[in-house]
């Protein structure tokens, strides 16, 4: 899938149109477009400080107030970038679960599929089938401290899951992982994120990662390396290559 | 060639055994005062106190202190007002962070902290009083226009008989008080990283603070919340100004019983404290209960997808006036309390004095004097003291590889906890026995038990957080320990070390009951001097007093802020 440039957004899938994020009049996104198909999973790259995670932030709406950004994001025929962060239904992973310490593994789920979804019996049963997929069948009641960090990874997905979200975004998941849980985990992510047809945006600066994503690859332009400007180089490239 | 490898696990060399003495000193010196004045008071509860002719030990003191008139209706006061106190600041501290962390207002009030922590209980009672009473400065400020008031309407404002002007009044310190805690427990917890997941996970803001941040937050704010509760319900100098009279709670009957002419009241008074000490660990008892409640209930909601939370700017904007609210009061009353300082006549409904005179200030400067140099003294000493503690206990930690467990902060806050009425009173009696009533020492050495535990709360963070690669290096250019934690370690924590400074002056100069026990009249301070005057007629001796007892530690503040600003002392 390597069409950019949707000229239709009403389809289902992701779909970003002239994006720009700029901070202190800096540009680290130029003018990005793109599109992901449902079950598709697209790779943006790019060195440190070239703006990869303010571009996650800015599509899920936590993007700092000290940035500039504009730009259209469509989630399935939707334009999401005006609406608060909690109605977008973007769902992210980070580099740390973030499993909420004070709750059990169990809470952690059940607090995030949605509210609409009534009933004790029919919520607990999403969550049992949820952990058993992730290969924990049973640990409901267990404190996330006591799982290991591919415990606690697959559980975080499941997090993200359940909640229901029309897109997932991968903010370098697997980067504290070592290497042998890695690629386990990655294919586990994935696998889940084609099997439920999410469109899905990863940011990684392993290519490893971008080859198993087996979706479109895009290059973020050097922008700010170790704090300094590149003088000679315009502020930001975007490029898009096919795998 | 001829060196023998170390073993890697040798402590030779590598401990300090006079800085292993430090945390059993200071724990010996804060702690054996309040076991032994509990045992005290516990002995003169029963009717032993030879001193008094007390030597038949009997339950004769319980049957009269349950014959003191209104002691019902003045425990249930003390109650009532110790929780809602209690209740209200935690819930607007909780609200502020929920709707308002990270937004400028909430740096504003961060920053405001410092001076509002400084600001003593009793001074920011009398300036309340002064604010609000029938004839205070905002009905002036109202009348006649808004009120039609042409002489200040007979109502009881200050000294209601619900308490809830006493119950403003403990809100005014104690917001300040769990903010500061709050926000330092803030930095351990990844508020941004864990908003965002729970917002991506279809939760708003509020329902995100309700069911993942606060509870978090909460763990590590409860011993501060327990010691707020204890404090509202035993506080004794702002009851006096703000508290109904008749009957009074329960902290001020038993402190009229204890300073009654009749000695003779002495056993059912010391009776009454250990009633104070068992109320307070029941309170706390009750409030983890509703800790428990609300945890399950908050769990319930959790497991059916989190609760619906009202929120907007209308939420949030309650939630910053409840905090802001102490502010305003703290800094209105102080003004109003120095406009009536300066006053010569202010006649009702006018808005501002319409003669101006320096004449009580000039009166009253001399008699000033005394108070203020032994409060100065004694919180210079007081925090001095402390402060040298705390640092070898810190360092201790650091040298020696002790890493505190948990329990001990539990220690560190048996003083806040525990009513100080339950204790100093015994305290008091032992320190007859010891010919050390009236004395410097124990003057000093009373105000150590509150000055200590602050000083350590708040030197404790900025101390572990330190760089040990600091350490490593000035050691290994200069080879001596001394040297190192002289001219390297010290000088990098001088800003925590000063602000530490600064608060446990702060901590000192606010003391009333200590002083007044401990000092036996002989030595007095400005706190001390503005409660007494707080009940009598002339509220402008009183905003003198109330003023001074407020500049000092403020003073000190400002000028530890200046000092730990500069590049090098």
């Amino acid at each position: 899938m390597n069409a950019p440039a949707p000229k239709r957004p009403g389809r289902a899938g992701l779909a970003l149109c002239g994006v720009r994020i700029a901070l202190n009049g800096t540009e680290l996104v130029a003018g990005l477009t793109l599109a992901v198909a449902p079950g598709e999973v697209a790779t943006v790259m790019g060195p440190s400080g070239a703006g990869k995670s303010s571009l996650l932030s800015y599509l899920c709406g936590t993007l700092d107030a000290a940035f500039a950004a504009q730009g259209e994001i469509w989630v399935d025929g939707r334009e999401v970038s005006r609406l608060p962060v909690e109605r977008r239904r973007i769902g992210i992973l980070f580099q740390d679960d973030l499993l909420f310490p004070h709750l059990t593994v169990g809470e952690n789920l059940l607090f995030a599929i949605p509210r609409e979804i009534p009933g004790r019996r029919a919520r607990r049963e999403l969550v049992r089938r949820a952990l058993a997929e992730a290969g924990l069948p049973g640990m409901e009641d267990r404190d996330p401290a006591t799982l290991s960090g591919g415990q606690r990874a697959r559980v975080a997905l499941m997090r993200t899951l359940l909640s229901r979200p029309r897109a997932v975004l991968l903010d370098e998941p697997f980067s504290r992982l070592d290497a042998p849980l890695k690629a386990a985990i990655r294919q586990f992510v994935f696998d889940h994120v084609r099997a439920e047809g999410l469109p899905t945006l990863l940011v990684t600066h392993d290519p490893e990662d971008a080859r198993a994503a087996g979706g479109p690859l895009l290059q973020l332009g050097p922008g700010l390396r170790d704090g300094r400007e590149d003088p000679g180089a315009p502020a930001a490239r975007n490029r898009e290559d096919a795998p | 060639m001829g060196t023998a490898v170390l073993p890697l696990t040798g402590k030779r060399g590598s401990g300090s055994p006079l800085l292993a003495l430090f945390p059993a000193a200071a724990l010996l010196l804060f702690l054996a005062p309040v076991l032994a004045g509990l045992a005290s008071t516990a002995l003169a509860a029963f009717g032993y106190l030879p001193a008094l002719g007390g030597t038949a030990p009997g339950l004769d003191p319980w049957r009269r202190l349950f014959a003191v008139p209104g002691l019902g209706a003045s425990l249930g006061l003390t109650l009532r007002t110790g929780f809602l106190a209690a209740a209200v600041s935690l819930a607007a501290v909780l609200g502020l962070c929920a709707t308002l962390h990270g937004s400028r207002l909430f740096r504003w009030l961060s920053r405001m902290l410092a001076p509002l922590l400084a600001l003593p209980h009793a001074a920011a009672a009398i300036g309340l009083a002064f604010l609000i009473a029938p004839s205070g400065w905002v009905s002036r400020l109202l009348s006649p226009g808004l009120t039609g008031w042409q002489r200040p309407p007979d109502i009881a404002i200050v000294h209601d008989p619900f308490g809830l002007c006493l119950v403003l009044g403990l809100t005014l310190k104690e917001i300040p008080y769990l903010l500061f805690m709050a926000v330092a427990a803030l930095e351990q917890i990844r508020v941004r990283e864990q908003l965002a997941v729970c917002r991506t996970l279809g939760h708003g803001r509020a329902a995100a603070w309700l069911h993942v941040l606060i509870p978090q937050l909460y763990r590590q704010i409860r011993l501060p919340v327990y010691a707020v509760l204890a404090f509202s319900l035993s506080v004794v100098d702002v009851a006096v100004i703000l508290a109904p009279t008749e009957p009074p709670p329960f902290s001020v009957l038993l402190f009229r019983l204890f300073t009654d002419r009749d000695l003779g009241l002495f056993f059912p008074a010391s009776a009454g404290a250990l009633l104070q000490l068992a109320l307070t660990v029941a309170a706390i008892g009750v409030w983890r209960l509703g800790e428990c409640a609300a945890g399950g209930l908050g769990r319930r909601l959790v497991c059916r997808g989190g609760a619906r939370v009202p929120e907007g700017p209308a939420v949030s904007g309650f939630f910053g006036a409840v905090a802001g609210l102490p502010v305003l009061l703290s800094l209105g009353g102080a003004l109003a309390l120095a406009l009536g300082s300066l006053s010569r006549s202010w006649f009702f409904p006018q808005a501002l004095p319409s003669a101006w005179t320096l004449a009580h200030w000039m009166r009253h400067a001399p008699e000033l004097l005394r108070p203020a140099g032994v409060t100065f003294a004694a919180a210079l000493a007081a925090a001095a003291v402390g402060l040298f503690l705390v640092i070898g206990c810190l360092q201790n930690e650091r040298v020696n590889g002790r890493n505190p467990a948990a329990r001990t902060l539990w220690l560190l806050y048996t003083p806040l906890l525990v009513p100080q009425i339950a204790f100093l009173s015994g305290l008091q009696v032992l320190l007859v026995r010891l010919g050390l009533d009236g004395t410097w020492t124990a003057l000093v050495g009373s105000h150590l038990l509150f000055v200590f535990p602050y000083l350590f709360l708040s030197l404790a963070d900025p101390w572990r957080a330190f760089d040990l690669r600091y350490r490593t290096v000035a050691l290994s250019l200069c080879g001596s320990r001394a040297r190192s934690f002289l001219r390297v370690e010290l000088p990098l924590m001088r800003r925590a070390v000063l602000f530490a400074f600064a608060v446990g002056f702060a901590v000192s100069a606010n003391q009333y009951l200590p002083t007044l026990f401990a000092g036996a009249g002989r030595l007095t301070t400005l706190t001390v001097e503005a409660v007494t005057l707080a009940s009598g007629n002339d509220p402008r001796v009183t905003g003198i007093y109330a003023l001074a007892q407020a500049a000092l530690p403020l003073a000190v503040f400002a000028a530890a802020l200046a000092l730990g600003a500069r590049r090098r002392f």
